[in-house]
Protein backbone atom coordinates (compact mmCIF):
# COMPACT_ATOMS: atom_id res chain seq x y z
CA UNK A 1 0.00 0.00 0.00
CA UNK A 2 2.59 2.57 0.79
CA UNK A 3 4.79 1.22 -1.91
CA UNK A 4 1.71 1.98 -4.37
CA UNK A 5 1.50 5.62 -3.17
CA UNK A 6 5.14 6.23 -3.15
CA UNK A 7 4.93 5.16 -6.59
CA UNK A 8 2.20 7.04 -7.42
CA UNK A 9 3.72 9.82 -5.98
CA UNK A 10 7.03 9.57 -7.17
CA UNK A 11 6.58 8.37 -10.80
CA UNK A 12 2.71 8.55 -12.02
CA UNK A 13 1.78 11.67 -11.05
CA UNK A 14 4.80 13.69 -12.58
CA UNK A 15 4.17 11.96 -15.56
CA UNK A 16 0.38 12.21 -15.48
CA UNK A 17 1.25 16.08 -15.18
CA UNK A 18 3.58 16.46 -18.07
CA UNK A 19 0.85 14.33 -20.05
CA UNK A 20 -1.94 16.95 -18.66
CA UNK A 21 -0.09 20.52 -19.19
CA UNK A 22 1.05 19.40 -22.92
CA UNK A 23 -2.45 18.71 -23.78
CA UNK A 24 -3.74 21.57 -22.17
CA UNK A 25 -1.11 23.83 -23.95
CA UNK A 26 -1.98 21.85 -27.35
CA UNK A 27 -5.41 22.98 -26.24
CA UNK A 28 -4.58 26.78 -25.43
CA UNK A 29 -2.67 26.61 -29.59
CA UNK A 30 -5.91 25.22 -31.14
CA UNK A 31 -8.20 27.79 -29.74
CA UNK A 32 -5.90 30.65 -31.49
CA UNK A 33 -5.61 28.76 -34.53
CA UNK A 34 -8.12 27.78 -36.61
CA UNK A 35 -5.78 25.09 -38.81
CA UNK A 36 -4.51 23.11 -36.26
CA UNK A 37 -7.34 20.96 -34.62
CA UNK A 38 -7.47 20.51 -30.71
CA UNK A 39 -7.39 17.25 -28.45
CA UNK A 40 -11.13 16.79 -28.67
CA UNK A 41 -11.12 16.94 -32.20
CA UNK A 42 -8.04 14.96 -33.00
CA UNK A 43 -9.48 12.23 -30.02
CA UNK A 44 -12.84 11.94 -32.00
CA UNK A 45 -11.06 11.58 -34.59
CA UNK A 46 -9.09 8.77 -33.56
CA UNK A 47 -12.19 6.83 -32.08
CA UNK A 48 -13.69 6.82 -35.45
CA UNK A 49 -9.97 5.49 -37.17
CA UNK A 50 -9.32 2.92 -34.69
CA UNK A 51 -12.77 1.88 -34.62
CA UNK A 52 -12.15 -0.14 -38.02
CA UNK A 53 -7.86 -0.68 -37.82
CA UNK A 54 -8.22 -2.76 -40.79
CA UNK A 55 -11.29 -1.62 -43.41
CA UNK A 56 -9.87 -2.04 -47.46
CA UNK A 57 -11.06 0.66 -49.39
CA UNK A 58 -8.95 0.08 -52.15
CA UNK A 59 -5.07 0.62 -52.18
CA UNK A 60 -5.17 4.27 -51.44
CA UNK A 61 -7.40 3.83 -48.38
CA UNK A 62 -6.63 1.23 -45.85
CA UNK A 63 -6.99 1.14 -42.05
CA UNK A 64 -4.48 2.42 -40.11
CA UNK A 65 -3.92 -1.05 -38.70
CA UNK A 66 -2.78 -2.40 -41.78
CA UNK A 67 -0.59 1.01 -42.50
CA UNK A 68 1.14 0.18 -39.49
CA UNK A 69 1.47 -3.21 -40.08
CA UNK A 70 3.04 -2.36 -43.85
CA UNK A 71 5.66 -0.18 -42.17
CA UNK A 72 6.87 -2.39 -39.11
CA UNK A 73 7.37 -5.32 -42.22
CA UNK A 74 9.41 -3.32 -44.18
CA UNK A 75 11.41 -2.31 -40.83
CA UNK A 76 11.55 -5.66 -39.79
CA UNK A 77 12.76 -6.89 -42.91
CA UNK A 78 15.27 -4.40 -43.57
CA UNK A 79 16.67 -4.76 -39.49
CA UNK A 80 16.56 -8.37 -40.08
CA UNK A 81 18.67 -8.36 -42.98
CA UNK A 82 20.89 -5.58 -41.85
CA UNK A 83 21.51 -7.83 -38.18
CA UNK A 84 22.06 -11.11 -40.49
CA UNK A 85 24.90 -8.80 -42.12
CA UNK A 86 26.12 -6.83 -39.59
CA UNK A 87 26.61 -9.04 -36.61
CA UNK A 88 28.73 -11.41 -37.87
CA UNK A 89 30.57 -8.61 -39.29
CA UNK A 90 30.80 -6.88 -36.30
CA UNK A 91 31.83 -9.93 -34.52
CA UNK A 92 34.99 -10.43 -37.56
CA UNK A 93 35.79 -6.69 -37.58
CA UNK A 94 36.09 -7.25 -33.23
CA UNK A 95 38.22 -10.24 -33.90
CA UNK A 96 40.92 -8.82 -35.97
CA UNK A 97 42.66 -6.01 -36.48
CA UNK A 98 43.29 -6.24 -39.51
CA UNK A 99 39.96 -6.35 -40.48
CA UNK A 100 39.03 -3.66 -38.56
CA UNK A 101 41.66 -1.04 -39.85
CA UNK A 102 40.06 -2.40 -43.76
CA UNK A 103 36.45 -1.55 -42.84
CA UNK A 104 37.08 1.69 -40.58
CA UNK A 105 37.49 4.47 -43.53
CA UNK A 106 34.03 3.59 -44.92
CA UNK A 107 32.44 2.58 -41.96
CA UNK A 108 33.27 6.30 -40.70
CA UNK A 109 32.69 8.20 -43.54
CA UNK A 110 29.44 6.32 -44.66
CA UNK A 111 27.71 6.34 -41.88
CA UNK A 112 27.10 10.27 -41.06
CA UNK A 113 25.27 9.71 -44.80
CA UNK A 114 21.62 9.99 -44.07
CA UNK A 115 19.93 6.97 -45.11
CA UNK A 116 17.41 8.68 -47.23
CA UNK A 117 20.49 9.66 -49.27
CA UNK A 118 20.70 5.76 -50.39
CA UNK A 119 17.11 5.97 -51.69
CA UNK A 120 17.67 6.66 -55.33
CA UNK A 121 20.31 3.92 -55.80
CA UNK A 122 17.68 1.46 -54.36
CA UNK A 123 15.03 2.20 -56.50
CA UNK A 124 17.59 2.53 -59.32
CA UNK A 125 19.13 -1.57 -58.33
CA UNK A 126 15.68 -2.69 -57.64
CA UNK A 127 13.39 -0.77 -59.87
CA UNK A 128 10.48 -0.91 -57.32
CA UNK A 129 9.46 1.45 -54.29
CA UNK A 130 9.02 -1.37 -51.63
CA UNK A 131 12.48 -3.10 -51.75
CA UNK A 132 13.89 0.50 -51.99
CA UNK A 133 12.19 1.27 -48.37
CA UNK A 134 13.55 -1.41 -47.29
CA UNK A 135 17.42 -1.01 -48.53
CA UNK A 136 17.22 2.49 -46.92
CA UNK A 137 16.38 0.50 -43.43
CA UNK A 138 19.25 -1.94 -44.22
CA UNK A 139 21.61 1.03 -44.52
CA UNK A 140 19.97 2.93 -41.79
CA UNK A 141 20.10 -0.09 -39.25
CA UNK A 142 23.91 -2.08 -40.38
CA UNK A 143 25.94 0.24 -38.84
CA UNK A 144 25.03 0.85 -35.12
CA UNK A 145 25.08 -3.18 -35.30
CA UNK A 146 28.26 -3.70 -36.49
CA UNK A 147 30.01 -1.04 -34.60
CA UNK A 148 28.60 -2.00 -31.08
CA UNK A 149 29.17 -5.58 -31.75
CA UNK A 150 32.52 -4.79 -32.44
CA UNK A 151 33.11 -3.25 -29.64
CA UNK A 152 31.83 -5.58 -27.51
CA UNK A 153 34.07 -8.13 -29.08
CA UNK A 154 37.39 -5.61 -28.30
CA UNK A 155 35.73 -5.03 -25.18
CA UNK A 156 36.06 -9.22 -23.98
CA UNK A 157 38.07 -9.00 -20.55
CA UNK A 158 41.42 -10.43 -20.69
CA UNK A 159 40.69 -12.75 -18.16
CA UNK A 160 37.79 -14.45 -20.27
CA UNK A 161 40.50 -15.24 -22.73
CA UNK A 162 42.79 -16.60 -20.24
CA UNK A 163 39.96 -18.51 -19.11
CA UNK A 164 39.95 -19.89 -22.37
CA UNK A 165 43.43 -20.35 -23.09
CA UNK A 166 43.98 -22.54 -19.54
CA UNK A 167 41.00 -24.46 -20.44
CA UNK A 168 42.86 -25.03 -24.05
CA UNK A 169 38.89 -24.19 -24.91
CA UNK A 170 38.40 -25.44 -29.08
CA UNK A 171 37.30 -22.46 -31.06
CA UNK A 172 33.61 -22.91 -31.18
CA UNK A 173 33.58 -23.04 -27.37
CA UNK A 174 35.13 -19.74 -27.42
CA UNK A 175 32.83 -18.11 -28.93
CA UNK A 176 29.58 -19.93 -27.57
CA UNK A 177 30.83 -19.99 -24.00
CA UNK A 178 32.64 -16.81 -23.80
CA UNK A 179 32.63 -14.33 -26.72
CA UNK A 180 28.94 -14.46 -27.84
CA UNK A 181 27.57 -14.11 -24.02
CA UNK A 182 30.67 -11.41 -23.59
CA UNK A 183 29.32 -9.57 -26.45
CA UNK A 184 25.70 -10.05 -25.90
CA UNK A 185 24.86 -7.02 -24.11
CA UNK A 186 26.68 -4.72 -26.15
CA UNK A 187 25.02 -6.57 -29.53
CA UNK A 188 21.33 -5.64 -27.97
CA UNK A 189 22.46 -1.76 -27.46
CA UNK A 190 23.56 -2.01 -31.27
CA UNK A 191 19.74 -4.01 -31.97
CA UNK A 192 18.28 -0.76 -30.17
CA UNK A 193 20.28 1.69 -31.38
CA UNK A 194 19.19 0.29 -35.12
CA UNK A 195 16.05 -0.66 -34.45
CA UNK A 196 15.28 3.30 -33.19
CA UNK A 197 16.85 4.75 -36.17
CA UNK A 198 14.86 2.01 -38.27
CA UNK A 199 12.06 3.41 -37.31
CA UNK A 200 12.88 7.31 -37.71
CA UNK A 201 13.74 6.07 -41.35
CA UNK A 202 10.86 4.67 -42.76
CA UNK A 203 8.16 8.18 -41.83
CA UNK A 204 10.40 9.50 -44.65
CA UNK A 205 11.28 6.77 -46.82
CA UNK A 206 7.68 5.84 -47.27
CA UNK A 207 6.63 9.32 -48.10
CA UNK A 208 9.02 9.51 -50.64
CA UNK A 209 8.50 5.70 -52.27
CA UNK A 210 4.39 5.26 -51.28
CA UNK A 211 2.70 2.48 -51.34
CA UNK A 212 0.41 1.48 -47.89
CA UNK A 213 2.90 2.27 -44.42
CA UNK A 214 2.36 5.10 -42.16
CA UNK A 215 4.48 7.06 -43.94
CA UNK A 216 2.67 7.66 -47.13
CA UNK A 217 -0.11 7.58 -45.01
CA UNK A 218 0.93 10.74 -43.51
CA UNK A 219 1.59 12.44 -47.02
CA UNK A 220 -1.64 11.26 -48.31
CA UNK A 221 -3.42 12.89 -45.65
CA UNK A 222 -1.14 15.96 -45.90
CA UNK A 223 -2.49 16.60 -49.65
CA UNK A 224 -6.02 15.79 -48.76
CA UNK A 225 -5.41 18.35 -45.58
CA UNK A 226 -6.84 16.33 -42.69
CA UNK A 227 -4.56 17.59 -40.45
CA UNK A 228 -6.44 15.08 -37.65
CA UNK A 229 -5.25 12.34 -38.68
CA UNK A 230 -1.57 13.72 -39.26
CA UNK A 231 -1.62 14.38 -35.32
CA UNK A 232 -2.92 10.87 -34.74
CA UNK A 233 0.00 10.01 -36.88
CA UNK A 234 2.65 11.21 -34.89
CA UNK A 235 0.97 9.99 -31.86
CA UNK A 236 1.05 6.34 -33.28
CA UNK A 237 4.72 6.37 -34.53
CA UNK A 238 6.02 8.04 -31.37
CA UNK A 239 4.23 5.09 -29.08
CA UNK A 240 5.11 2.33 -31.79
CA UNK A 241 8.17 3.44 -31.08
CA UNK A 242 8.35 3.78 -27.56
CA UNK A 243 6.73 -0.05 -27.20
CA UNK A 244 9.80 -1.74 -29.76
CA UNK A 245 12.29 0.85 -27.33
CA UNK A 246 11.06 -0.90 -24.07
CA UNK A 247 11.00 -4.62 -25.47
CA UNK A 248 14.20 -4.24 -26.73
CA UNK A 249 15.38 -2.60 -22.78
CA UNK A 250 13.40 -5.74 -21.02
CA UNK A 251 15.15 -8.49 -23.23
CA UNK A 252 18.80 -6.52 -22.48
CA UNK A 253 17.68 -6.55 -18.88
CA UNK A 254 17.68 -10.52 -19.08
CA UNK A 255 21.03 -10.15 -20.66
CA UNK A 256 23.06 -8.22 -18.34
CA UNK A 257 25.44 -9.69 -15.83
CA UNK B 1 52.09 -41.13 -12.98
CA UNK B 2 55.28 -38.85 -11.91
CA UNK B 3 54.25 -35.67 -11.12
CA UNK B 4 56.69 -32.42 -11.24
CA UNK B 5 58.05 -29.16 -13.32
CA UNK B 6 61.84 -27.94 -13.97
CA UNK B 7 62.54 -25.10 -15.25
CA UNK B 8 66.16 -24.45 -15.97
CA UNK B 9 67.95 -21.23 -16.96
CA UNK B 10 64.67 -19.54 -17.59
CA UNK B 11 65.11 -15.86 -19.01
CA UNK B 12 62.24 -13.89 -19.56
CA UNK B 13 62.23 -10.32 -20.98
CA UNK B 14 59.58 -8.48 -22.45
CA UNK B 15 59.37 -6.05 -25.53
CA UNK B 16 59.34 -2.13 -24.92
CA UNK B 17 58.99 1.18 -26.44
CA UNK B 18 62.17 1.38 -24.51
CA UNK B 19 64.02 -1.85 -25.18
CA UNK B 20 63.72 -4.67 -24.00
CA UNK B 21 62.98 -5.65 -20.43
CA UNK B 22 64.14 -8.25 -18.32
CA UNK B 23 61.86 -9.12 -16.28
CA UNK B 24 63.32 -12.28 -14.80
CA UNK B 25 66.60 -14.17 -15.69
CA UNK B 26 68.48 -17.58 -14.42
CA UNK B 27 65.69 -19.21 -12.90
CA UNK B 28 66.61 -22.32 -11.64
CA UNK B 29 63.32 -24.46 -10.18
CA UNK B 30 62.76 -28.70 -9.78
CA UNK B 31 59.50 -29.23 -8.16
CA UNK B 32 58.77 -32.78 -6.86
CA UNK B 33 55.41 -34.38 -7.39
CA UNK B 34 53.19 -33.39 -4.72
CA UNK B 35 54.92 -30.37 -3.50
CA UNK B 36 53.44 -27.29 -2.73
CA UNK B 37 55.36 -24.15 -3.49
CA UNK B 38 55.22 -20.90 -2.68
CA UNK B 39 56.68 -17.99 -4.54
CA UNK B 40 56.92 -14.91 -2.84
CA UNK B 41 58.56 -11.27 -3.11
CA UNK B 42 57.55 -7.78 -3.45
CA UNK B 43 55.40 -6.41 -6.25
CA UNK B 44 57.21 -6.31 -9.45
CA UNK B 45 59.54 -8.95 -8.81
CA UNK B 46 57.93 -11.14 -11.83
CA UNK B 47 56.50 -13.82 -9.26
CA UNK B 48 53.30 -14.06 -11.49
CA UNK B 49 55.20 -14.37 -14.67
CA UNK B 50 57.09 -17.14 -13.51
CA UNK B 51 53.53 -18.45 -12.45
CA UNK B 52 52.39 -17.35 -16.22
CA UNK B 53 55.36 -18.84 -17.75
CA UNK B 54 54.50 -22.70 -16.16
CA UNK B 55 51.06 -22.11 -17.19
CA UNK B 56 52.49 -21.66 -20.47
CA UNK B 57 50.06 -18.65 -20.65
CA UNK B 58 53.51 -16.64 -21.52
CA UNK B 59 56.73 -18.12 -23.64
CA UNK B 60 60.44 -17.69 -22.04
CA UNK B 61 62.50 -15.66 -24.45
CA UNK B 62 65.59 -18.31 -23.01
CA UNK B 63 66.01 -21.42 -20.98
CA UNK B 64 64.00 -25.00 -20.62
CA UNK B 65 60.79 -25.58 -19.02
CA UNK B 66 59.25 -29.18 -18.47
CA UNK B 67 56.03 -30.74 -16.84
CA UNK B 68 56.51 -34.17 -16.50
CA UNK B 69 59.26 -34.54 -18.55
CA UNK B 70 57.34 -32.56 -21.68
CA UNK B 71 57.77 -29.09 -22.71
CA UNK B 72 56.02 -26.45 -21.64
CA UNK B 73 54.69 -25.18 -25.14
CA UNK B 74 51.56 -23.35 -23.98
CA UNK B 75 48.68 -23.50 -21.60
CA UNK B 76 47.26 -27.23 -21.10
CA UNK B 77 45.09 -28.88 -18.73
CA UNK B 78 47.48 -30.68 -16.97
CA UNK B 79 48.11 -27.67 -15.49
CA UNK B 80 45.28 -26.07 -13.56
CA UNK B 81 45.12 -22.08 -12.83
CA UNK B 82 43.14 -20.43 -10.14
CA UNK B 83 43.30 -16.79 -10.85
CA UNK B 84 42.94 -14.11 -8.37
CA UNK B 85 40.20 -12.91 -9.18
CA UNK B 86 38.35 -16.04 -9.88
CA UNK B 87 37.63 -15.45 -13.20
CA UNK B 88 34.65 -17.20 -13.27
CA UNK B 89 31.89 -16.49 -16.08
CA UNK B 90 29.04 -14.80 -14.91
CA UNK B 91 26.49 -16.52 -17.74
CA UNK B 92 27.77 -19.87 -16.56
CA UNK B 93 25.99 -20.81 -13.14
CA UNK B 94 28.80 -22.46 -10.77
CA UNK B 95 28.07 -26.01 -12.53
CA UNK B 96 28.66 -24.97 -15.47
CA UNK B 97 31.85 -23.09 -15.05
CA UNK B 98 33.24 -26.49 -13.55
CA UNK B 99 31.59 -28.18 -16.34
CA UNK B 100 33.38 -26.54 -18.87
CA UNK B 101 36.48 -27.72 -17.89
CA UNK B 102 35.42 -31.07 -17.14
CA UNK B 103 34.11 -31.71 -20.66
CA UNK B 104 37.22 -29.91 -21.87
CA UNK B 105 39.38 -33.01 -20.74
CA UNK B 106 37.41 -35.71 -20.13
CA UNK B 107 34.62 -35.10 -23.00
CA UNK B 108 35.74 -36.94 -25.77
CA UNK B 109 36.52 -40.61 -23.08
CA UNK B 110 33.73 -40.20 -21.06
CA UNK B 111 30.12 -40.22 -21.01
CA UNK B 112 27.85 -37.22 -19.62
CA UNK B 113 26.69 -38.67 -16.80
CA UNK B 114 30.36 -39.52 -15.73
CA UNK B 115 31.53 -35.99 -16.64
CA UNK B 116 28.33 -34.93 -14.44
CA UNK B 117 29.09 -37.01 -11.71
CA UNK B 118 33.16 -35.55 -11.66
CA UNK B 119 31.54 -31.66 -11.56
CA UNK B 120 29.59 -33.04 -8.59
CA UNK B 121 32.63 -34.58 -7.23
CA UNK B 122 34.71 -31.39 -7.92
CA UNK B 123 32.43 -29.21 -6.34
CA UNK B 124 31.90 -31.43 -3.05
CA UNK B 125 35.64 -30.98 -2.67
CA UNK B 126 35.58 -27.38 -2.01
CA UNK B 127 31.97 -28.05 0.08
CA UNK B 128 30.10 -26.20 -2.49
CA UNK B 129 26.93 -28.95 -3.54
CA UNK B 130 24.76 -26.50 -1.97
CA UNK B 131 25.61 -23.49 -4.30
CA UNK B 132 26.07 -25.43 -7.79
CA UNK B 133 23.18 -23.75 -9.67
CA UNK B 134 23.50 -20.38 -8.13
CA UNK B 135 25.55 -17.77 -10.51
CA UNK B 136 28.51 -16.50 -9.49
CA UNK B 137 26.80 -13.01 -8.54
CA UNK B 138 24.62 -14.84 -5.87
CA UNK B 139 27.81 -16.29 -4.49
CA UNK B 140 30.28 -14.63 -2.15
CA UNK B 141 34.00 -13.81 -2.71
CA UNK B 142 35.36 -16.77 -0.98
CA UNK B 143 32.71 -19.06 -2.63
CA UNK B 144 33.70 -17.95 -5.89
CA UNK B 145 37.40 -18.68 -5.15
CA UNK B 146 36.52 -22.10 -4.43
CA UNK B 147 34.33 -22.75 -7.41
CA UNK B 148 37.63 -21.51 -9.08
CA UNK B 149 39.63 -24.26 -7.37
CA UNK B 150 37.15 -26.37 -8.12
CA UNK B 151 37.13 -25.66 -11.65
CA UNK B 152 41.25 -26.57 -11.83
CA UNK B 153 41.30 -29.68 -9.70
CA UNK B 154 38.42 -30.87 -11.61
CA UNK B 155 40.81 -31.29 -15.14
CA UNK B 156 42.96 -33.56 -12.85
CA UNK B 157 46.00 -31.70 -13.42
CA UNK B 158 49.40 -32.40 -12.46
CA UNK B 159 50.49 -28.79 -10.86
CA UNK B 160 47.70 -26.60 -9.60
CA UNK B 161 49.03 -23.37 -10.01
CA UNK B 162 47.53 -20.42 -8.15
CA UNK B 163 48.04 -16.83 -8.78
CA UNK B 164 47.64 -14.87 -4.85
CA UNK B 165 44.15 -16.84 -5.10
CA UNK B 166 43.01 -15.66 -1.89
CA UNK B 167 44.48 -12.01 -2.10
CA UNK B 168 41.35 -10.63 -2.57
CA UNK B 169 39.57 -11.90 0.37
CA UNK B 170 38.84 -10.11 3.99
CA UNK B 171 41.39 -11.87 6.68
CA UNK B 172 38.89 -14.46 8.25
CA UNK B 173 38.03 -15.76 4.79
CA UNK B 174 41.49 -16.24 3.88
CA UNK B 175 42.27 -18.11 6.85
CA UNK B 176 38.91 -20.51 6.45
CA UNK B 177 40.11 -21.07 2.73
CA UNK B 178 44.09 -21.57 3.71
CA UNK B 179 42.84 -24.26 5.70
CA UNK B 180 40.41 -26.06 3.04
CA UNK B 181 43.27 -25.95 0.42
CA UNK B 182 46.10 -27.57 3.04
CA UNK B 183 43.27 -30.27 3.06
CA UNK B 184 42.42 -30.81 -0.25
CA UNK B 185 46.14 -30.91 -1.46
CA UNK B 186 47.19 -33.59 1.23
CA UNK B 187 44.24 -35.40 -0.09
CA UNK B 188 44.51 -35.26 -3.70
CA UNK B 189 48.23 -35.39 -2.94
CA UNK B 190 48.42 -32.21 -5.56
CA UNK B 191 51.25 -30.66 -6.78
CA UNK B 192 51.09 -26.77 -6.13
CA UNK B 193 52.60 -23.77 -6.84
CA UNK B 194 51.14 -20.56 -5.55
CA UNK B 195 52.35 -16.90 -5.68
CA UNK B 196 51.78 -15.18 -1.84
CA UNK B 197 52.48 -11.90 -0.70
CA UNK B 198 51.72 -13.15 2.85
CA UNK B 199 54.61 -14.37 5.22
CA UNK B 200 51.87 -16.41 6.76
CA UNK B 201 50.25 -17.94 4.05
CA UNK B 202 53.58 -18.79 2.76
CA UNK B 203 54.88 -20.51 6.00
CA UNK B 204 51.74 -21.95 6.60
CA UNK B 205 51.04 -23.87 3.46
CA UNK B 206 54.49 -24.71 2.03
CA UNK B 207 57.16 -27.39 1.79
CA UNK B 208 59.18 -24.86 0.21
CA UNK B 209 59.37 -20.84 -0.07
CA UNK B 210 61.03 -19.52 -3.18
CA UNK B 211 62.20 -15.96 -2.02
CA UNK B 212 62.51 -13.54 -4.97
CA UNK B 213 64.61 -11.09 -5.45
CA UNK B 214 63.50 -7.64 -6.79
CA UNK B 215 63.76 -6.91 -10.20
CA UNK B 216 64.35 -5.74 -13.02
CA UNK B 217 65.85 -9.46 -13.87
CA UNK B 218 64.89 -10.22 -10.39
CA UNK B 219 65.79 -14.41 -9.99
CA UNK B 220 65.36 -16.57 -7.07
CA UNK B 221 67.39 -15.13 -4.07
CA UNK B 222 66.75 -17.93 -1.51
CA UNK B 223 64.65 -21.03 -1.46
CA UNK B 224 63.59 -22.04 2.34
CA UNK B 225 62.77 -25.40 3.16
CA UNK B 226 59.78 -25.42 5.51
CA UNK B 227 59.82 -28.75 8.05
CA UNK B 228 57.03 -28.28 10.07
CA UNK B 229 55.09 -31.50 10.44
CA UNK B 230 51.73 -32.17 8.36
CA UNK B 231 49.20 -31.60 8.86
CA UNK B 232 49.54 -28.42 10.42
CA UNK B 233 47.41 -26.43 12.62
CA UNK B 234 47.18 -22.85 12.98
CA UNK B 235 46.57 -22.53 16.90
CA UNK B 236 49.23 -25.00 17.57
CA UNK B 237 51.78 -23.21 15.16
CA UNK B 238 50.84 -19.69 16.49
CA UNK B 239 53.15 -20.61 19.53
CA UNK B 240 55.58 -22.94 17.82
CA UNK B 241 59.15 -21.34 18.27
CA UNK B 242 60.22 -23.48 14.82
CA UNK B 243 57.45 -21.44 13.32
CA UNK B 244 58.22 -18.22 14.46
CA UNK B 245 61.98 -18.87 13.51
CA UNK B 246 61.02 -19.87 9.50
CA UNK B 247 58.79 -16.46 9.62
CA UNK B 248 61.74 -14.30 11.08
CA UNK B 249 63.80 -15.99 7.98
CA UNK B 250 61.12 -14.96 5.01
CA UNK B 251 60.94 -11.52 6.62
CA UNK B 252 64.40 -11.39 7.07
CA UNK B 253 65.11 -11.50 3.36
CA UNK B 254 62.22 -9.85 2.37
CA UNK B 255 62.70 -6.47 4.67
CA UNK B 256 66.57 -6.70 5.18
CA UNK B 257 67.70 -8.26 2.09
CA UNK B 258 65.63 -7.15 -0.22
CA UNK B 259 64.06 -4.19 1.21
CA UNK B 260 62.23 -2.32 -1.21
CA UNK B 261 62.65 1.83 -0.96
CA UNK B 262 58.62 2.77 -0.85
CA UNK B 263 57.74 3.33 -4.18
Amino acid sequence: MIKLRRYLAESAFPSALGIGLFILLWGLLAQGNETLPGPIKTWDSAVALFSDPFCQNGPNDQGIGWNILNSLGRVGIGFGLAALIGIPLGFMIGRFIFLDKMTSPIVSMLRPVSPLAWLPIGLLVFQAANPAAIWVIFISSIWPMIINTAMGVRQLPQDYLNVARVLNLSEWKVFTKILFPATLPYMLTGIRLAIGTAWLVIVAAEMLTGGVGIGFWVWDEWNNLNVEHIIIAIFVVGIVGLLLEMLLIQIAKRFSY
Amino acid sequence: MKKYVQIENVQMSFETKQGAFVALKDIDLKIDPGEFITLIGHSGCGKSTLLNLIAGLLMPTDGIMLCADREIAGPGPDRGVVFQNHSLLPWLTCFENVHLAVERVFGQTEDKAKLAQRTHEALELVHLTHASQKYPHEISGGMKQRVGIARALSMQPKVLLMDEPFGALDALTRAHLQDELMKIAADTRSTVVMVTHDVDEAVLLSDRIVMMTNGPAATIGEILTVDLPKPRNRLALANDVHYHRLRGAVLEFLYQKQAKKAA
